[in-house]
């Protein structure tokens, strides 16, 4: 189980948490504008790197508020975490 | 050499010191006409089956590890073919035709087992999808049926149907051909049937990059072992798809994550079939050697650790005690994690790429042990043909533009 430092509440263990993806994946201002291939980027590509990894995390029993991460995917160490809406 | 009763006796009149490797494992060739990336159970049986089936025998394997070491030597082994939509009722389905035949067509003895896969419904709404399912693979002439718990204490006598335990057990689906394999055997089965026919199998030999030509079409391979040509690739790598199609400059709709199993101490014949439960979390066979053979959840987060959290292990374990209490003093011996490629509809992607020359073979997630002869048939024909087999053909990488998704996800929330 991993422990994970929630940016207002501390360390907490992984099963307070629940996680939602990769991270820094804005919804597209104008969706009628869009290519198809454009919208499934969006929605369904994923970068699912071996590696350095942006994540969010939301607290979902502590704060309840969604945050980012950076997760190395093979050692699963946590480099840090940050605020939603600011940059990595 | 062919197995057979005369060479089983003059091997053990000899001490059994006489047998042969079972493939070769030769240095690769400067240049392919075909080359599967990844030694797993689809990969080798992609290339058995352009061999056997398309004459393409120009054909290399390579493997970054060793053969099978990878998802299908990790699995559970659950067979079966009770999907919900036609598309996948169909691919799983030519699997299991497959399975009933393979160990004669490899002359290779991979142990399938039809020894009947029991899915339990733990609520009203498990009924219901269960139910739909039974009929939905009734009208595609594959077997399936529904039992009440007490028909399903019948089939799997150490099942605890009491209803004072927090998920009582309210029914059934059974498929009586589902069952197991001996993963192993299946990898190398079909290593051994390929090798036989030429293609070469390359162990230690991980792809590094992908070489294409001006057009952006592909010319072979960067390994370990040195520059590989090929006309064709296929990608047949599991958790690891997402990083070499990277290396090759394709996106894909693939998220990795770990998958636990684990087993118990080996103990006398206790468990006559499959027993799974979405709902709970739980999925148990006996393996012939003996040992209780236990599926685990994924992890919450994507990962290529190949190890999996203690917390998904436990939960699994809670709900077997909960349904068998006679192992609630068993042992655990060995516990491991697979890297599973999941995609956002939980059915595979088989077929072509937007590189020329790449064909990509992936998403089976935690449940494609299943579908390796069906898999590894239809994406020979892609291969060898440049254009999908009709089995395959639903499951385009370009489904996911065209929105014409095969939802199994919905239909089953967990896919083994
Ligand atoms: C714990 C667990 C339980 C499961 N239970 C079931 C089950 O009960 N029933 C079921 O149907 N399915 C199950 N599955 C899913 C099933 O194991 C897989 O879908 C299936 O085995 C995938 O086979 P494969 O040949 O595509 O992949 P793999 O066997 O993973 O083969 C891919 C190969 O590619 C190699 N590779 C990766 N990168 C490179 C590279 N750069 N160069 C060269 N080679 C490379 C890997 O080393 C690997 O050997 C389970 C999976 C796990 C992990
Ligand atoms: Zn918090």
């Amino acid at each position: 189980m991993l422990v994970i430092p929630c940016p207002h509440c501390g360390p907490r263990p992984e099963n307070e948490f629940r996680y939602a993806g990769e991270a820094h994946i804005a919804r597209p201002a104008d969706p009628e504008a869009l290519s198809d291939a454009a919208w499934a980027d969006f929605l369904y590509m994923r970068g699912n790197p071996k590696g350095r990894h942006a994540e969010r995390w939301r607290h979902v029993h502590g704060c309840g508020r969604f945050f980012n991460c950076i997760r190395d995917t093979v050692t699963d160490r946590i480099e840090r975490t940050y605020p939603a809406g600011t940059a990595p | 050499m062919k197995f057979s009763l005369r060479t089983l006796l003059t091997q053990g009149l000899a001490g059994h010191s006489g047998w042969p490797e079972q493939w070769r494992s030769p240095e690769p060739k400067a240049a392919y006409d075909v080359i599967i990336v990844g030694g797993g159970g689809h990969g080798l049986a992609t290339a058995y089956y352009l061999a056997a089936e398309h004459r393409v025998r120009n054909v290399a394997v390579l493997e970054k590890g060793w053969l099978g070491g990878g998802n299908t030597g990790r699995n559970t082994t659950i067979i079966r073919s009770n999907y919900l939509w036609d598309e996948s009722a169909a691919i799983y389905e030519h699997a299991l035709k497959l399975w009933e035949g393979l160990s004669r067509e490899l002359n290779y003895n991979v142990m399938y087992s039809a020894r009947g896969v029991m899915m339990l419904a733990h609520t009203v709404h498990d009924a219901q999808v269960f139910k739909r399912h039974v009929h939905a693979n009734r009208l595609n002439g594959i077997d399936n049926e529904w039992l009440t718990p007490e028909e399903a204490k019948d089939f799997c006598p150490p099942l605890n149907i009491g209803t004072d335990v927090r998920y009582p057990i309210v029914g059934a689906a059974l498929q009586r051909r589902g069952g197991t394999a001996r993963h192993d055997a299946v990898a190398w089965g079909y290593a051994r049937g390929a090798s036989a026919l030429g293609v070469d199998i390359i162990q230690n030999c991980e792809v590094i990059g992908i070489d294409r030509d001006a057009a952006g079409a592909v010319t072979g391979v960067e390994t370990t072992r040195g520059r590989i040509g090929a006309g064709k690739v296929g990608v047949v790598a599991a958790g690891h798809t997402s990083v070499l199609m990277g290396m090759a400059g394709v996106r894909m709709p693939l998220e990795s994550y770990p998958l636990q199993a684990l087993v118990s101490e080996p103990v006398k014949p206790v468990f006559p079939c499959v027993v799974m439960s979405n709902t709970i979390h739980a999925y148990i066979s006996q393996s012939d050697k003996g040992e209780l053979v236990i599926g685990a959840g994924t992890d919450a987060y994507t990962s290529y650790s190949q190890a999996g959290g203690l917390h998904i292990a436990e939960h699994t374990l809670d709900a077997i005690c909960e349904m068998f209490p006679m192992f609630r003093r068993m042992r655990m011996l060995r516990s491991w994690g697979g890297i599973v490629d999941v995609t956002p509809d939980r059915s595979p992607i088989i077929g072509l790429t937007p590189v020329p020359g790449l064909f990509v073979n992936c998403g089976w997630g935690t449940g494609g042990f299943k579908a390796t002869p069906g898999s590894g048939h239809v994406f020979a024909a892609t291969i060898a043909q440049g254009r999908p087999h009709p089995i395959a053909a639903p499951f385009t990488l370009e489904r996911f533009r065209t929105g014409r998704l095969i939802d199994e996800a919905a239909a089953a929330a967990v896919a083994h």
